[in-house]
């Protein structure tokens, strides 16, 4: 693509990243066919987070709706990365859970539902810590249950990333979407810099984060699978194609032999080149369904 | 954390399994056998520090992109031999849970341990929803990215109780940078909110656990504590198989209907929101 058509496109796009979580998740519906469950108007907000002195959200920062993508029926649950970090508390957590469990349920009943998940999260809420984490777990298992029937879509859009306990849920889905303005991994560069050193992760190393867990290396890498730009229209279009595709015939996750050879090949004595690394697992066949 | 991370899992899995050496082929952090437990055969799988670690942010019982996959090759295996069988006769699985955390590395961030760790998660959680009844027996520690790899997908979980038992999704002082507060006052705000606290009756408060166990020395056990512990897990997966095959019981035990009032809140209100309109 040269700049002429690229400027005129990217300034004509209709950014996905500068919509909060509520109009991110409205703008993958079809026209007049959603509605939003347990919104902020039913007010159950975190019981934890008064008791210490931080102000709740009626929605707790998780956005539930149901409607029909492409005429199929979907539910979106959407996290808010502009509240407390898109963390996972009692109450957010439980939203994804029960809304992913009645997708099952639908889902058995003949009426396939898919779930796409917009994850912008650092993972687990420290302030309501334990039941976060145990939501962590609930949420694998339900996204777990519902995959077999329909397929579980993340998208990581940025600016936020996906970072702590959710990036296991972003690994079990059927298909994850990223843009190149998003991150995914379990740990983030501050924490791996707090817990094994400045000489294990430089944090303030701006391009070596994104040559890691940037969109872009996480696709080429084949732990996601589409990079879309940061326009609604194109990620809409890419959530319809995963709708149609369905369920895969095997899920990434267990392909277990694949992914534990290819550990097994790595060259640990020092630390791995993103890059190189990227270059052949693009090499390699297999693996991407 | 005084006690060296591991030890009790060491301990435990050796006490009831016998054996205490790794597969050939597996990496020295995994322990995993299949052993007599009440009238049957389990698999009983552990992670366990390897100081020798070809990856270095491992090597003090730390849950990385080796151990993630072992543990998953494991279970899979496992669920595909039994794949035939009917419910009652699917093998067990145990759990032996003392892990200090998830990998801090990068090179684990490079290699995508993220998807390490969730397909641990996907094949503990998959032999759950085949009917393997899959057991956790905390004899440790049990932090976050570690706990979700391995243990935290099983139908029943059983923890010791004494002080060297931690279950949480960050250790204290990490947990006190990050939430702008000194480790005092997290000590503090954990005696008034339970899912805070790092002690592990508040955690049993939570009604995520199937029982509390008590041990005098969980890293030297008697033969009569151990004889207690295999009647406890023979109980906890009798008591599986009887039950459903998702994590439904965690928030429908009558210790959560007090604690996780917000859960049952928001899944009562999402059903019939779901349903109606």
């Amino acid at each position: 693509m040269s700049a002429s058509i690229l400027i005129p496109d990217f300034v004509n796009r209709k950014s996905f990243i500068e919509l909060d979580a509520r109009a991110r998740a409205q703008s993958l519906f079809d026209e007049g066919t959603w509605k939003e469950l347990v919104g902020p108007f039913d007010r159950i907000e975190s019981p934890w987070l008064a008791k210490q002195g931080i102000a709740p959200q009626f929605d707790d920062g998780c956005v539930v709706i149901k409607g029909k993508i492409g005429g199929s029926p979907a539910v979106t649950i959407a996290f808010e990365g502009a509240f407390q970090g898109g963390s996972v508390g009692e109450v957010s957590g439980a939203k994804m859970t029960a809304a992913l469990d009645l997708a099952t349920k639908d889902s058995k009943a003949g009426k396939p539902t898919a779930a796409i998940l917009l994850l912008e999260t650092g993972g687990v809420r420290l302030q309501e810590a334990n039941l976060g984490l145990a939501a962590v777990a609930e949420i694998i298992s339900s996204v777990l249950a519902l995959r077999q029937h329909a397929p579980v879509i993340t998208i990581v859009a940025g600016t936020v990333g996906c970072f702590g306990g959710m990036s296991l849920v972003a690994g079990v889905s059927s298909y994850t979407i990223m843009t190149r303005e998003a991150r995914l991994g379990l740990n983030g560069p501050e924490v791996i810099e707090q817990e094994s050193g400045i000489d294990e992760f430089d944090s303030s190393d701006r391009a070596l984060i994104w040559a890691i867990h940037g969109g872009e290396q996480r696709v080429g890498m084949g732990l996601a699978d589409l990079l879309v730009e940061d326009d609604a229209g194109k990620i809409a279009a890419a959530v319809l194609s995963c709708v149609r595709k369905g369920v895969p015939e095997k899920h990434r996750t267990e392909q277990v032999e694949l992914y534990r050879a290819r550990i097994a090949a790595l060259d640990t004595s020092s630390q791995i080149d993103p890059a190189t690394l990227r270059q052949q697992r693009a090499n390699t066949k297999g693996g991407v369904r | 954390m005084n006690e060296q991370v591991g030890l009790r899992g060491r301990a435990w899995f050796k006490a009831l399994t016998g054996s205490d050496a790794p597969n050939s082929g597996d990496p020295h952090s995994v322990l995993a056998t299949t052993a007599a437990v009440g009238n049957e055969q389990a698999l009983f799988l552990c992670v366990v520090p390897d100081k020798g670690s070809r990856f270095p942010c491992v090597r003090d019982g730390q849950v990385g992109l080796e151990e993630a996959f072992t543990l998953a090759a494991h279970l899979r295996a496992v669920i595909a031999e039994d794949h035939d069988k009917s419910r009652e006769a699917k093998r067990s699985i145990i759990a032996i849970v003392d892990v200090k955390s998830q990998a801090y590395g990068r090179r684990e961030e490079t290699a995508g341990i993220f998807f390490a760790a969730a397909a641990s998660a996907d094949a503990y959680a998959s032999a759950r929803m085949a009917g393997h009844p899959v057991i956790s027996l905390v004899a440790g520690q049990a932090f976050s990215g570690g706990f979700l790899t391995h243990g935290y997908q099983a139908n029943r979980i059983l923890a010791f109780d004494d002080a060297g038992i931690v279950i949480h999704a960050m250790h204290k002082e990490a947990a006190a940078r990050i939430t702008r507060r000194s480790v005092a006052e997290l000590e503090k705000l954990g005696h008034d909110i339970a899912p805070m606290s790092y002690d592990v009756q508040d955690y049993a408060k939570l009604g995520l656990l199937f029982k509390l166990l008590h041990v005098d020395d969980p890293q030297h056990p008697t033969s009569n504590e151990v004889a207690e512990v295999r009647e406890a897990i023979t109980e906890a997966i009798t008591d599986a198989r009887k039950g459903k095959l998702d994590l439904s019981n965690r928030w429908e035990s009558d210790t959560a209907r007090t604690m996780r009032k917000g859960t049952l809140a928001v899944r009562a209100a999402l059903e019939e929101q779901w349903f109606n309109g």
